[in-house]
């Protein structure tokens, strides 16, 4: 137990994404109704996202806008890349946001559909009546 | 089947716990994500596209091409919403609203028979009087939001910002004008066609931007061509913006489009 805590510690991060997924994953499994389903998988979406943001921060840098003279003749100062945290995470995140709206918007569509046509979100419900609709 | 879901979630955590203990350890500068590609992005993007800010640079300049598709990827999402739920239909029932005198007349006929104008006025099934002070407060604020989303996307590439965060806050301001008035209102302003349109010609200009320096004899995206028009200053920082330019109307449009699509369930007629 003595040398668990500190490896805790040190990942709490995954630790916490991790438990966030697995709230999205278990709604996503075992919620019977639709809107609820989608908000796990936005809860699931979500922590993924946290999760590549914090893989692209590193101890003492700050946010990967060069700082200084923005003049642009040359680099008169030498960038180190330890001074500035990693932008490519960043930068698949911000489509990654972009596109779990859009496929989110997406299945709100597909949502009421559903309900104009079968007045219901519930997946067991919506199960009966398409077997009523084949008989 | 609770209890099934509830024991493969804690297997697959407890799994994926076990395998943090080989990943890096929370901003730890030697991991293996940013020793390799991200550091020559920061050592030379300053030099190689004049822009300040890395995730710009990255996001229209290196991977240009992903950003692209990925505005398509938005504008295939509006024009999923729409082809989902848009109701052609015309409206059964009508609701007006003498305004002298504050009675609500229902009509259940097909036929508009009152117009609406200054005595009688158009409402919602579920019309309660709009309050005076959120409308006021809505009415100063959305130009102010209007304005600080064009600076957002016009400071893409020397601040946090871009066309994405830009164009979602211009899209939010149609969505608290509708809000706070009504559907109709918003539909007035911006019409149906205006915005598919617009959205269109987002994603237009970005491949245009594009596929103009392959005509100019460069490769697709290639800023550089543009050199003989706009000079040699800042031209990435520019071909930037103008890409930038055609997400943030993309996505201006797109969020419109959703959100009308969905509270009106296609009608576009009332909602939230």
């Amino acid at each position: 137990m003595t040398d668990f805590l500190p490896l805790i510690v040190a990942k709490y991060n995954y630790w916490l994404y991790i438990i966030l997924m697995m709230i999205g994953l278990y709604a996503m499994i075992v919620k019977n109704n639709l809107i609820k389903k989608l908000v796990g998988m936005n809860i699931f979406q979500t922590a993924i996202i946290l999760f590549y943001v914090s893989i692209g921060y590193k101890r003492g840098a700050t946010i990967p806008i060069i700082q200084g003279d923005h003049s642009g003749h040359g680099a008169e100062a030498i960038i180190k890349a330890a001074d500035y945290i990693n932008p490519l995470p960043h930068v698949l995140m911000l489509t990654a946001i972009v596109v779990s709206v859009a496929t989110f918007g997406v299945a709100m569509a597909l949502c009421v559909r559903i309900y104009q046509r079968y007045n219901t979100l519930e997946e067991d419900e919506l199960r009966m009546r398409l077997s009523e609709k084949k008989i | 089947m609770k209890l099934f879901g509830f024991i493969i979630v804690c297997l697959t955590g407890g799994l994926l716990l076990y395998g943090t203990g080989e990943l890096p350890d929370w901003g730890d500068p030697h991991s293996p994500a940013s020793i390799h590609l991200s550091n020559d992005y920061i050592e030379h993007a300053m030099e190689q596209t004049e822009v300040p800010n890395l995730v710009t640079a990255v996001l229209a300049d290196y991977r240009g091409y992903d950003t692209m598709f990925e505005t398509a990827v938005v504008f295939c999402a509006g024009l999923a919403c729409f082809l989902l739920l848009r109701d052609f239909r015309p409206k059964k029932e009508y609701y007006y609203r003498h305004v002298p005198t504050g009675v609500v007349l229902h009509v259940k006929n097909n036929e508009r028979q009152i117009a609406p104008g200054k005595e009688f006025e158009d409402v919602d099934k579920d019309w309660v009087p709009s309050d005076t002070i959120i409308k006021t407060v809505c009415r100063i604020l959305i130009p102010f939001i209007q304005i600080y989303a064009l600076y957002v996307v016009a400071h893409g590439d020397f601040s946090p910002g871009g066309g994405f965060q830009g164009g979602v806050i211009f899209g939010s301001s149609f969505i608290l004008l509708a809000i706070s008035y009504n559907l109709k209102t918003l539909m007035k302003r911006v019409s149906e066609k205006f915005l598919g349109i617009f959205s269109a010609a987002g994603v237009l200009v970005y491949v245009g931007i594009g596929a103009f320096s392959m005509v100019l004899g460069g490769h697709f995206l290639d800023y550089s061509q543009y050199i003989p028009f706009f000079g040699e200053h800042h031209i990435r920082a520019l071909g930037m913006l103008g890409v930038e330019i055609g997400v943030g109307m993309a996505v201006t449009a797109v969020m419109a489009i959703i959100y009308i699509n969905i509270v009106s369930e296609g009608r576009h007629d009332e909602g939230l």
